[in-house]
């Protein structure tokens, strides 16, 4: 199962080494070249049967996660995060730590020693440990160190109506769509980038785009859905099950219109559902592909995923499985002269 | 029949659910468990589970009563938003700020069904906001389902817990929802295995009480129902941990911990610490002031009054789902248990009513 080996995957932000082998695994037989550069991209070609365009596709590896900081002497362990995490989502979690994944979990102070005014305030950072049952800080350098990276232990698993729950949506379902967009073949050059270091700061994209100097580049994403109770009203970014969302503006990029026009021209040429990203809130490695070298027409496509930055993150398979083929027509559209290329 | 493995029982009783009222499902695990004792169990009209194993004394016998609750905290469901979305209330000390983010299980109509707690994600939350937590009736839990679909599967009042794998951590810990009180429940199976092998005059009767989460119902009616000579009850108390009081925490691994002060027998309390003693066996003080918070507070004062005992488990992390226990522990309070109740004979009830000196 192919969203739940992406998924479960171990890949913090310059920390992908897992990610980026599972990957590598699933896509070596159906691509002409891969390799890896300095950072760890992990980058795969095809050579399609004209000379262009060159349409570079871009997912990241990389995960919000933690790192182990400091080992009290009583051996519960310091930590901080990597990426974007809200302290609140991490009271009473387990965790999986380093190479060899050692479990732990995140404790908290019972609701019995509180005071009433802490308990309506969220568990901060520097009262938050995680606990491997080690007495002393011997027992627990026997297993961890410092600079260790810690996952959170969510299983990937399909729940509800055609929805499927894991950690790490954000990003490995644009890692998933991109696998299997890989699989097929189209006449133009492309490219897939599976990027590192998107959650630290769109990191990794930048390099990778002026190694390959696509023409165009569409980048893959798992955004933000907002539609539940209490979101604020420029938060309701996209709705799960309506189908792909095209950006249009977002906080590292205002999108090209003549990308975005297409796009939608695509989707209804084939039937396909789709919605616009109605937030500005968020960016992603778009913003700085499309600033490579002298620059790439770019756009992105994002399966609407709920929770993102959380352990337990939701998609819809229908969304994703029309995300699929909205990439598959965008490609096909590009292999007949689309974007006038 | 070949013996109980107690450790696998624990972490199967960890992932079952039973939530004040609702214990159902354990005490059929727990039955199951203490059939390898005994055949003399039976349930109660509130639902306690008891369990009989005699002892070789002469009739009548001492009686010793082990009483462990069954419940657990958890939620309830309040309404059904549009979109399917549940609203929740508390049954029990649930920390709402341990419930965000969860994976949990609604104990639908005719089935479980997986949901998650809702978070915001960080890109659409100010500063400000993010240092302030939501209380229970803003959270609501997000089932993946279609709304229709999700009033037919679920009604108002159906039970929610969190839904958690139990984890054996390094150094003979195990990490889960419940182990308040499965950890106790668990000591009484180690207690029997451990009278297996030793002689005790008095009977011993296990009993797994309902509905301590809600103000200990379920030892109230059991104690009075079999009107012990001794009771005993197993619960579990506070870990050490940053933050916890130092006079009301106590390392894990470092032994069972014998409660001291007005909500027990002092006579039956220096015998645990006796026995301790001679099995070289390292245990911990607990005091207190008042009540305990636990069974035992119902167990005193039942009738007209009863000796009665309390030894507790340290678990870090209390009331969530993550609650932290080491096993070695709960192997000690069973083996402690067993060789205090093996000193347990007529003389000995006799004498823990008597206070006065000729």
């Amino acid at each position: 199962m192919l969203l739940k080996r992406l998924t479960e995957a171990m890949g913090p932000s310059g920390f992908e080494e897992e990610i980026r082998q599972v990957i590598y695994e699933e896509i070596r037989d159906h691509v002409d070249r891969v390799y890896t550069d300095a950072l760890g991209n992990l980058i795969a070609e095809k050579d399609g049967t004209r000379p262009g365009p060159k349409v570079m596709l871009c997912a990241h590896m990389d995960e919000v996660s933690l790192m182990i900081t400091h080992i009290e002497p009583n051996g519960l362990l310091q930590f901080a995060h990597i990426g974007g995490i809200d302290n609140k989502i991490l009271n009473s979690q387990p965790v999986l730590i380093g190479d060899s994944k050692i479990p732990g979990v995140i404790g908290s102070k019972p609701i019995h020693h509180q005071s009433p005014e802490e308990r309506r305030q969220p568990v901060g950072l520097n009262s938050l440990r995680i606990d491997i049952g080690a007495s002393s800080r011997e027992e627990a350098m026997t297993l961890v160190e410092p600079g260790d990276v810690a996952i959170f232990a969510t299983q990937y698993e399909e729940i509800g109506e055609r929805k499927a729950k894991s950690k790490s949506f954000d990003d490995r379902i644009g890692c998933a769509v991109m696998v299997e967009t890989l699989k097929k073949n189209f006449d133009v050059p492309t490219v897939y980038v599976f990027a590192v270091q998107e959650e630290i700061g769109l990191r990794g994209a930048g390099p990778a785009a002026f190694r390959v100097q696509p023409d165009i580049s569409l980048v893959l994403e798992g955004t933000l859905a907002a539609d539940f109770p209490g979101s604020p009203g420029h938060g309701k970014a996209t709705i799960q099950g309506n189908g792909p969302a095209l950006s249009v503006v977002d906080s590292s990029s205002i999108h090209n219109r003549k990308f975005l026009d297409h796009m939608v021209q695509v989707a209804e040429a084939n039937n396909l559902p789709y919605q616009y990203r109605k937030t500005v809130a968020g960016g992603n490695d778009a913003g700085r592909i499309h600033i490579s070298r002298a620059g790439v027409l770019s756009g992105v496509i994002s399966v609407p995923t709920r929770y993102i930055h959380a352990p337990a993150q939701l998609i819809s398979l229908d969304d994703y499985e029309n995300t699929i083929a909205l990439v598959e027509q965008f490609l096909r559209s590009v292999e007949q002269g689309g974007l006038g290329q | 029949m070949s013996d109980l493995n107690i450790r696998e029982t624990l972490l199967e009783l960890l992932t079952d659910w039973g939530v004040s009222g609702y214990e159902g499902n354990i005490t059929a695990r727990f039955r199951k468990a203490l059939s390898y004792f005994t055949d003399d169990i039976r349930v109660d009209k509130l639902g306690n589970l008891i369990a009989t194993v005699k002892g070789e004394g002469p009739e009548p016998r001492p009686k010793v009563m082990l009483a462990a609750h069954m419940d657990e905290i958890g939620l309830m469901v309040t309404k059904i938003e549009a979109q399917g979305f549940l609203r929740v209330t508390a049954v029990g000390g649930v920390d709402p700020r341990t419930q965000m983010a969860q994976e949990v299980v609604v104990h639908g109509r005719d089935g479980d069904y997986v949901g998650i707690f809702g978070s915001m994600p960080p890109h659409l939350t100010s500063p400000s906001e993010r240092g302030k937590s939501a209380p229970l009736e803003d959270m609501f839990i997000d089932l993946a389902m279609p709304e229709e679909r999700v009033r037919e599967k679920v009604r108002v009042g159906d039970l929610v817990t969190i839904r958690r794998t139990p984890l054996e951590l390094p150094f003979d810990r195990i990490s889960g929802k419940s182990l308040d009180n499965r950890a106790s429940m668990t000591a009484t199976l180690e207690c029997l295995q451990e009278l297996k092998r030793l002689h005790h005059q008095a009977d011993v009767i296990v009993v797994g009480t309902v509905q301590e989460e809600r103000g200990r119902l379920g030892a109230w009616t059991s104690m009075f129902g079999i009107e012990p000579d001794i009771g005993i009850a197993i619960d579990v108390t506070f870990g050490d941990m940053p933050g916890a009081p130092d006079d009301a925490s106590f390392p894990l691994d470092g032994g069972p911990c014998i409660f001291w002060g007005p909500n027990i027998s002092l006579k039956v309390a220096r015998s645990m610490f006796d026995v301790a003693k001679r099995l070289n066996m390292p245990v911990q003080k607990e005091l207190g002031q008042r009540e305990s918070g636990t069974d035992v507070d119902s167990m005193q004062l039942t009738g007209a009054g009863y000796p009665t005992g309390l030894v507790s488990i340290p678990v870090r992390y209390m009331h969530t789902s993550v609650e932290t226990v080491c096993y070695r522990d709960i192997e000690r309070t069973g083996q402690l248990l067993a060789h205090t109740i093996a000193g347990v004979d007529r003389a000995y009830v006799e004498g823990l009513t008597c206070f006065l000196k000729d």
